[in-house]
């Protein structure tokens, strides 16, 4: 368990910072089959590749990105997140990763649904957007909430979608999807009392729903 | 560097049509050197009008090869570090049989007595050459245009013998706007009456009528936004319009040199025929769907299109990446941004020599 913990604070440090990748780290068995939607220059991927030998594919809709992620070895494809989950069979991938991206998403739902058919499991990392700094600010300010983890104007914000953990696990109990494990993360460090307050970044694993139970039309 | 061709001659290739060439020549370049376990070759596929000279400089005329910019030391396809192949295509005028070969049986050029042949054809050739160097298996098949349609056609024919594909500004099939464009190249030769039902060896060429196809393919090859910045509605060497039928437009001179300067080293029949075939094209025949057809590769694909290409555009780079997503293989996809249209895999290579490079050191370290 201690060096499960170590190798966590490596990759955290290692991925500049980013919280939820060492959480996804930790989610991903060696050797998996990963798609990583969203993935930008391909950092994610090619750390799974090196220290899990997970066979990895990526879905980046910016070209710069996708050619980042190509040059380092990455097989990373141009294209709109749901048009790439839409031409893939059924349980393609062991793991379907949406890391920070899904509040982005024109159709968060449709994505989220997709990714438990063309995966076993998907593991979702997104902003907390009950956390308390982001409810004083919109208390204390009477404006739309500028914070570390919301840091932009209104106007020029990519997030379109602004989901709570409440309102995520709310979607998850009515969609009928298994939640095989949750971690709540404040500034680089696990939370357990209060996610809806204090996790500012909420990473779930989740399966689909058992045959026959889900109240997916 | 100074590289010389060389030729590779085989008893007889057979034909999708069920025809038999017998004997057949290839004429082909390598580049590099080949390693003990002979992992690091590649073989560059030339488009429609290419050759075998696809890099450094000619021993026969001097001139740097057709891919030079993207093939060397350091370059995208890195001779110091992998062996490159690369041969004129079956039906070729640039050393490989082709309808200007003499046909051994009558003595004379083969002209229009020449097989249809078909990209598969090409390929095949190719597989007998590249067996016979003592290759087993390539790192990467690559090519763009009509390149690409053979590296696709590789994976598909042989997918023991690739082990990555690297199709650029290509498609699967040829559309009804690019059989289109070639009718018109081949209308235009066959209805110069220098033409002579492709019987012209030995006398005057149908010269004009293959200037007017090559000007048609020129337009198609740049965009509108790579033609307004070359030539705008600039004059040629005029302060006003001369009020008769000369050349007025700079456009109008480039692509008269262009036209007159491909009369020079191509052979009107080969046009006709590499055209044909192109227009064959279909990599889903005879399968059911794309999907189905590259179903037996376990290559590695990196795919390219470019934003201006509007003679092979995106949506059929895309069609080959939604195919291989289908049967969850192994790609990369990405639509380089450039104002050069179709030559854009030619002339602009900055971005693509990245992706290439890292593409191929990573499909290199995981099998070399």
């Amino acid at each position: 368990m201690a060096a499960a913990e170590l190798k966590t604070e490596l990759l955290a440090r290692e991925l500049l910072g980013r919280t939820d990748y060492a959480i996804i780290g930790q989610i991903i068995g060696s050797g998996a089959k990963v798609l990583d939607l969203g993935c930008g220059d391909g950092e994610l991927l090619a750390w799974l590749k090196r220290e899990k030998n997970v066979q990895g594919r990526g879905v980046e809709i910016d070209s710069a990105m996708v050619q980042r992620a190509i040059a380092r070895g990455v097989s990373v494809f141009q294209s709109d997140i749901e048009e790439a989950l839409a031409d893939y069979p059924d349980a393609t991938f062991d793991y379907v990763i949406l890391s920070q991206t899904l509040q982005e998403t024109r159709a968060p739902l449709r994505v989220l649904r997709e990714m438990l058919r063309v995966g076993r499991r998907a593991v979702v990392a997104f902003p907390n957007f009950g956390h308390w700094t982001v409810r004083l600010s919109h208390l204390w300010s009477g404006r739309s909430p500028r914070t570390k983890l919301f840091p932009y104007d209104w106007h020029d914000s990519p997030n379109i979608h602004f989901l709570t953990v409440v309102d995520f696990e709310t979607l998850a109990r009515t969609e009928g999807w298994r939640i095989e494990r949750r971690f709540f993360l404040s500034r680089g460090r696990k939370v357990e009392v209060f996610p809806n307050l204090t996790a500012e970044v909420a990473v779930y694993e989740l399966a689909p729903p058992r045959e026959g139970t889900g109240t997916r039309a | 560097m100074v590289v010389e061709t060389k030729f590779a001659r085989f008893a007889a290739l057979s034909l999708d049509s069920g025809s038999v060439i017998e004997p057949v020549e290839v004429a082909y370049e390598t580049y590099g050197k080949l390693n003990a376990s002979r992992s690091n070759a590649i073989l560059i596929e030339h488009a429609f009008s290419g050759d075998a000279h696809a890099a450094f400089e000619s021993a026969e005329t001097g001139q740097p090869g057709w891919w030079d910019n993207m093939i060397g030391p350091g370059k995208a396809f890195d001779t110091d570090k992998y062996f490159v192949v690369c041969s004129n295509v079956l039906g070729g005028c640039r050393g490989t049989t082709g309808p200007s070969s003499i046909n051994p049986a009558t003595g004379c050029p083969y002209a229009m007595s020449f097989p249809v042949i078909t990209i598969g054809d090409m390929v095949r050739l190719q597989k007998m050459l590249v067996d016979s160097l003592g290759i087993e298996r390539l790192l990467t098949v690559t090519g763009g245009s009509m390149g690409g349609m053979q590296a696709l056609a590789w994976a598909v024919a042989y997918p023991e013998a690739v082990t990555s594909v690297i199709p650029i500004a290509s498609t699967s099939r040829h559309s009804a706007q690019q059989i289109a464009f070639n009718e018109v190249g081949r209308q235009a030769i066959m209805s110069d009456p220098d033409w002579r039902e492709g019987d012209y060896y030995g006398r005057m060429k149908p010269a004009r009528g293959l200037a007017v196809a090559r000007m048609v393919g020129h337009i198609t090859y740049m965009s509108d936004a790579s033609m307004r910045e070359k030539f705008g509605r600039r004059l040629r060497g005029k302060d006003g319009f001369g009020f008769d039928f000369s050349v007025d437009f700079e456009v109008e001179s480039y692509l008269r040199y262009r036209g007159s300067q491909f009369v020079d080293r191509f052979d009107a029949n080969s046009y006709l025929y590499i055209t044909k075939a192109m227009d064959y094209f279909d990599l889903s025949a005879g399968y059911g769907s794309l999907g189905a057809a590259l179903e037996p590769s376990h290559a590695r694909y990196l795919v390219m299109s470019f934003t201006s290409d509007w003679l092979y555009p995106s949506y059929q780079s895309r069609e080959v990446v939604r195919a291989l997503r289908s049967r969850n293989k192994d790609v990369a996809y990405c639509e380089l941004t450039s104002s050069y249209g179709h030559d854009a895999f030619l002339v602009d290579v900055a971005e693509e020599t990245e992706l290439v490079r890292g593409f191929l050191a990573s499909t290199y370290g995981e099998t070399g």
